[in-house]
């Protein structure tokens, strides 16, 4: 940095009406390292400022309310949820979360269809969207020709910034009929015999659901996996291929080894917005809530229930069971995170040294 | 650099700080300088909104210094919020309950507007024309006893049809509405099975089928779902030019909803409607009237401390009557009959 422009920062500092103590601990911490050039101009201006302390304990007081405001805002939610639920959660206790039962007109409420149907199509959207998103990270990171990189990369990007109701209006127009005449029939001609592609098909239900799930989520992963792949340092890829390994080996050993916790990362983020997305599943799972083993059978999720009933509840009671809909929702979302926690902890016990 | 970046970032920070006390000072200052105006503010239905939007536009714009706000956030939430006092007037397409109107913090009266209808719809191969359909044909539908098209009781109605034997697909609304709950107030009425079973409500245990959000919703699964059956709004079916089946009254007439057809209900209604506007004209009996039709409904405080919002509201209320309903048909809505119209005016009178 040419001195001259130090000085103008310099000089511009004490008249910026900036909060001096942020910026000015900053600069007694960077200083050292550059002060050996003109010390005098530094020090004069460091005795001048006096010691940084009361900046630096700010700063850090600052940064411990950012970090504490995560808590409260997550206790807050849970206090709120709980708060307005409180008239379903004396009426039907924890048994509330294992009745299926759903009767706006008589007030019978319970939970496990919609997280059946929760679970039912964020798990179906995982297995469709890992393999492919993997293969995607992979190509663009070591296999694509350079040409082809940015292209590839910007598609990805460009599909997880789509509207999901643009996915939920190609669902209903597409994907349904697609999946009424087309690939439900040959699923059950195939496959019916598991038992999970049997009954009425109407090209709406958790199958189509999941599938526009895993095209959601499959950009999410794929292109948070390739950052994670492209941090793998390059000496890692060249000390395999160095030992005689061949290309795949060189991927497998060096680059997928060294990123998996990041792409359990990336999975879980994925399985996060497949949990919570409301619209496009609104629109093609049937809305009906009821527990089936088949993946043509409508179904409801936790989401899309609190979406479309929300508005014209009018009982409390309904309202309230509702909300605790909502404190579901929350719950699952926090039991599988707690599980992928302990995935990442299961798969990095014996994590080489320095992996990603 | 880093320093140049970091001085960057405390001033866009500082001026973020800036602008935002600004921002909040200027829309505390707009909305109380909205108070003392002349404003009132309503919330509820979404079935009338279309109407009720060119309702407040109109008066507004012939009452200079007067503005309707209204947010249509449903009939739940309609009660909610006039039962809090957070608006000053609601909407919605059911009729409160006795427990809600107890619940509430202000008395409320239930001032009729306008009139809609829900109109049964379906995609069957081979079959265009328009399908006579019984009460008891429907209810069976959804309760899933009727499961094919070439049920004996669904061709006994329409001789010369030829039906299919396809699966019928029951399609219903996702979202709680006011359609749904005049279709299943209508079920519970002609088939006591579906009363005891099922009951009505903006949203219901459906037996079988499956739902979709919204009249649009309804609409593109049963066009595009072969073999289907659907209900929607009337006003939604004719701005769509769906086809719809006929509904035999409780007279034994097959009838095709229309405007006329569902104010000839409310008619058939008007002579025993009680005086509190509550009331159920689905299934009402003569030879011209939609059964599955319903009022929707104002819910207006009778008595408020704001004499100013008051006048306002009875002034609003007088001008419905006088130039409102006029419009109301070629929105696709069912203007008040005659007798009702006097009935509401005496009504209207009476708010302090």
């Amino acid at each position: 940095m040419p001195p001259s422009r130090m000085t103008t920062e310099r000089e511009s500092g004490p008249s910026m009406p900036v909060e001096p103590s942020l910026s000015s601990s900053v600069f007694a911490a960077a200083d050292p390292s550059s002060g050996g050039a003109t010390p005098s101009l530094i020090r004069t201006y460091l005795s001048k400022r006096g010691s940084g302390r009361v900046a630096d304990n700010s700063f850090a007081a600052l940064m411990l309310i950012c970090a504490c405001s995560i808590f409260a805002i997550v206790t807050f939610i849970f206090w709120i949820l709980t708060v307005r639920s409180h008239l379903s959660l004396v009426q039907f206790g924890w048994k509330f979360f294992s009745r299926s039962a759903w009767d706006p007109v008589s007030g019978d409420f319970g939970a496990l269809p919609f997280i059946y149907g929760t679970l039912a199509t964020s798990l179906p959207a995982l297995l469709i969207a890992v393999p492919p998103a993997l293969g995607v990270a992979v190509f663009v990171t070591e296999l694509c020709p350079k040409p082809l990189r940015a292209p590839i990369s910007f598609l990805t990007e460009l599909l997880a910034a789509i509207p999901s109701v643009v996915y939920g209006l190609w669902g209903v127009f597409v994907l349904v009929p697609l999946i009424r005449d087309v690939v439900g029939p040959f699923l059950s001609k195939t496959l019916g015999w598991t038992g999970f592609f049997s009954g009425p098909n109407f090209g709406v239900g958790l199958l189509t659901a999941g599938i526009i799930l895993a095209i959601m989520i499959l950009p999410i992963i794929s292109s948070l996996t390739r950052d994670i792949m492209l941090a793998v340092p390059n000496s890692q890829r060249e000390g395999v291929l160095a030992l005689g390994a061949t290309r795949w080996e060189m991927i497998r050993v060096g680059v997928l080894r060294n990123s998996r916790i990041g792409i359990v990362g990336a999975v879980m983020l994925g399985l996060g917005r497949a949990l919570g997305e409301t619209m496009a599943v609104t629109m093609v799972i049937g809305n009906h809530p009821n527990i089936s083993k088949s993946l043509f059978a409508p179904a409801n999720t936790l989401a899309s229930v609190i979406a479309g009933e929300f508005t014209e509840a009018t009982g409390d009671l309904y309202l309230s069971a509702l909300i605790e809909i909502g404190l579901a929702l929350f719950l699952v979302t926090i039991v599988v995170n707690a599980i992928a926690r302990l995935l990442v902890w299961a798969v990095t016990r014996g994590a080489p040294v320095g992996a990603a | 650099m880093e320093r140049v970046s970091l001085r960057i970032a405390a001033a866009v920070l500082l001026a973020f700080c800036v602008t935002g006390c600004k921002q909040s000072a200027n829309t505390s200052a707009t909305s109380e300088a909205q108070n003392s105006a002349q404003n009132l503010n309503g919330a509820g239905a979404t079935f009338p909104y279309p109407i009720y939007s060119r309702w407040f536009s109109e008066f507004a714009s012939a009452h200079p210094g007067v503005h309707i706000n209204y947010q249509s956030i449903g009939s739940g939430g309609g009660i909610r919020q006039v039962s809090e006092q957070t608006v000053d007037f609601g909407a919605s397409d059911g009729p409160m309950t006795d427990q809600q109107l107890a619940a509430s913090k202000v008395p409320l009266m239930h001032i009729p507007s306008v009139l809609g209808a829900v109109v049964p719809v379906y995609n069957i191969p081979g079959v265009t024309g328009s399908l006579n359909l019984a009460p008891d044909v429907i209810a069976d539908i959804y309760l899933g006893k009727i499961t094919k098209w070439n049920d004996p009781r669904l061709a006994k109605d329409n001789p010369g049809v030829k039906f299919p034997s396809t699966a019928i697909l029951p399609v219903y609304r996702s979202d709680g509405s006011g359609t749904t709950y005049i279709f299943t107030d209508f079920l519970s009425k002609v088939s006591p099975e579906w009363a005891t079973k099922v009951g009505k409500s903006t949203s219901v245990k459906w037996p079988v089928g499956i739902g979709q959000k919204g009249n649009e919703g309804v609409a593109g699964m049963v066009r595009q779902s072969p073999s289907s059956f659907g209900y929607v709004e009337l006003i939604y079916a004719l701005q769509n030019k769906m086809t719809y089946g006929a509904v035999r009254n409780a007279s034994g007439k097959f009838v095709l909803a229309s405007t006329d057809g569902v104010t000839a209900a409310a008619a058939a209604a008007a002579s025993s409607m009680p005086a509190d506007y509550r009331v159920s004209i689905t299934n009402a009996s003569g030879d011209a009237s939609y059964p599955i039709s319903s009022f929707t409904w104002f819910l207006i405080p009778t008595h408020s401390s704001d004499a100013a919002k008051t006048a306002t509201l009875k002034e609003f209320l007088t001008w419905m009557l006088d130039h409102g309903e006029s419009e109301a048909s070629s929105m696709g809505y069912a203007p008040l009959p005659a007798q009702v119209q006097s009935m509401v005016r005496q009504s209207i009178a009476n708010l302090h």
